[in-house]
């Protein structure tokens, strides 16, 4: 036990993680989280190699789908959050190749935060920065108490850094803005925590934009404004400011505007990152593949004649099947059917279904062709991107008869 | 956390001494500290009129059994493996400051805290702030817990 390992069960990407292994499993992981070790101790259920729900070999799946995916006319291929980088742009050659739609979970998630920072339209900084300088650090729509549940401890809060010898209580002060109060809320304590209305947080952001230029701020939801003003000082004296961007501020905006204006005005007046909590741990991966490839970050439909990709909201993965577009559809590492609503999921189940995961779930139970593969990050290596946009190697941990989600995508490719 | 009163308030309170101690103050003493069990009480656990303040008192105190030797339990089925009790513990950051005290995996076995297979492991309880001759009342492991899931009894 002295080789560290790299945890998967988010996009933090652990690298701390010791593993004692028995029999060719993991039995026992050290320093990763509750969440992190459920995710290396593997599926419950493994998903079986199968054609039409009879069990069959991974050739034979292999040449199924690669048929499905031949004679679609616009197939969807969807996933990648849980795959490493070299798989994502095998991925999006394959979507070059039959004239897919292509698009991941940021789609309808962090995508918009993550489009903006390729884009330099957000400043931003790597989670190490952070520790070593954050003095200021809110968690806005937020809570990786159970999202992301070492981001506090490792990065965010609770660790020494260069420039913060002295500890969080003198340190560090962590602010939460939320719609309830979370864990992490709790950990700010009530006199760091703000508690607005649901679907509020652009009128908040601009009130706080008045409180930070000396203007009374106001709000239609009463919210005191000497609490305003009094957390715009904060923000003025931080040092080194952090905005951690969850799920329930992205939800909660109608576009990015207001946020642009807040971070415009904090680095007026102060020095404010902006850091995205990015759920899978390689979603930001697969935006950045694709973006260096075509310029967008997701949303994307490749012509199957000239092989150019096209971008725009009614190329998602949403969009595509509530408007019946697609004829068929490749699901990697993802679970459609349970994260989507139901009245546009339920389409997957009327085209033909290929699943590449190493465990079972209600896609691929649904599905024609199911290929079981190896578990990212614990029975195969490959590359990752941290949430911070920071590249990770990941180390195999134990053997698998399963190929990787890599080799599996080389092989439909090729068989078309 | 559980108080003395609270926990007398939940029990009979008819000093009969049943339970070996001569008042049910001192059982809930006992019981606060974990040197007794709620079932140690014999009309609390078959009375009926006293099932209310059973079921109440078995939930507030944790089994015995997981408490150190300071008093120090961790309801392991609350920890999420934070790291966040790892990190703000005075004593692993000055044991270690460059791994626990930095916000990685502890890399002394001076610590308090370790995370094994998701959950946090309480060890050198005797090291503890709130112990010895300068004892002070340290509070960073209960403060920083997000499930509240360290109690000191
Ligand atoms: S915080 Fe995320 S990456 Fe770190 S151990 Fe937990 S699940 Fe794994
Ligand atoms: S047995 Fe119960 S009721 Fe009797 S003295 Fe002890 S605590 Fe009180
Ligand atoms: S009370 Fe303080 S010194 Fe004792 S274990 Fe908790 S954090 Fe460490
Ligand atoms: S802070 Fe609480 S939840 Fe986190 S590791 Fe420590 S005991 Fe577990």
């Amino acid at each position: 036990m002295s080789e560290y390992y790299v945890c998967t069960g988010c996009a933090l990407l652990c690298d701390d993680i010791e593993v004692e292994t028995e029999n060719g499993k993991v039995k026992t992981v050290h320093a990763a989280c509750r969440k992190g070790v459920a995710r290396m101790k593997g599926c419950i259920d493994s998903l079986e190699c199968t054609v039409d729900g009879e069990k069959t070999d991974v050739e034979s799946a292999i040449a199924k789908a690669a048929e499905i995916l031949g004679e679609a006319a616009n197939p969807l291929i969807f996933g990648h959050g849980n795959s490493s980088s070299e798989a994502q742009k095998l991925s999006i050659a394959l979507a070059k190749k039959v004239g897919a739609y292509l698009d991941d979970t940021s789609s309808f998630c962090q995508g918009p935060i993550i489009e903006a920072i390729l884009q330099e339209k957000l400043k931003t900084c790597t989670l190490d920065d952070i520790r070593h300088k954050a003095d200021v650090i809110i968690f806005w729509g937020a809570d990786p108490s159970n999202s992301h549940p070492r981001h506090l401890s490792r990065y965010s809060y609770f660790p020494r850094g260069k420039e913060r010898q002295r500890g969080w209580e003198e340190d560090r002060t962590a602010i939460c803005v939320d719609v309830r109060k979370s864990e992490t809320a709790i950990i700010c304590g009530d006199n760091r925590f703000y508690k607005i209305p649901m679907g509020e947080d652009a009128e908040f952001m601009d009130a706080l934009v008045s409180a930070l230029s000396s203007k009374v701020p106001k709000t239609s939801f009463g919210f005191d404004a000497k609490k305003i003003l009094e957390l715009a000082n904060v923000l003025k004296k931080a040092k080194f400011g952090v905005i951690c961007v969850g799920l329930g501020l992205i939800y909660s905006l109608k576009d990015l505007e207001p946020l642009f204006r807040l971070m415009d005005k904090l680095n007026e007046v102060s020095d404010f990152n902006i850091m995205p909590m990015v759920g899978q741990y390689n979603m930001r991966g697969f935006n950045q593949n694709l973006y260096e490839e075509t310029g967008c970050i997701n949303r994307v439909k490749y012509s199957p004649e000239s092989g150019e990709a096209e971008h725009g909201p009614e190329f998602s993965v949403v969009e595509a099947l509530r408007n019946k577009t697609v004829d068929a559809a490749l699901i990697i590492g993802s679970d459609p059917l349970s994260s989507l609503p139901l009245s546009v999921s339920r389409y997957l189940a009327e085209i033909p279904l290929i699943s590449i995961d190493p465990c079972r779930n209600l896609t691929s139970s649904r599905s024609n062709v199911t290929i079981p593969c190896a578990l990212g990050g614990v029975e195969y290596g490959g590359t990752a991107v941290r949430m911070d946009g920071v590249d990770v190697e990941l180390k195999k941990i134990i053997d698998t008869d399963n190929l990787p989600d890599v080799e599996i995508l080389k092989k439909i490719t090729e068989a078309i | 956390m559980a108080n003395v009163m609270e926990i007398y308030q939940l029990l009979p309170k008819t000093n009969c001494k049943e339970c070996g101690k001569s008042t049910c103050m001192a059982f809930a003493v006992d019981l606060l500290a974990r040197k007794v069990s709620v079932n140690d009480c014999p009309p609390l656990v078959n009375d009926a009129k006293y099932k209310a303040g059973y079921e109440k008192l078995s939930e507030m105190i944790a089994p015995v059994g997981e408490v150190t030797e300071t008093g120090l339990i961790v309801h392991e089925d609350k920890c999420i493996g934070c790291g966040n009790c790892v990190v703000a513990c005075p004593v692993d950051v000055a044991n270690d400051p460059l791994g626990a005290g930095s916000g990685k995996a502890p890399t002394s076995d001076k610590v308090i805290f370790k995370v094994e297979d998701g959950v946090v492991k309480a060890r050198n309880v005797q090291e503890c702030r709130r112990f010895g001759e300068n004892k002070i009342l340290c509070v960073a492991c209960i403060d920083t817990c997000p499930t509240k899931a360290i109690e000191f009894v």
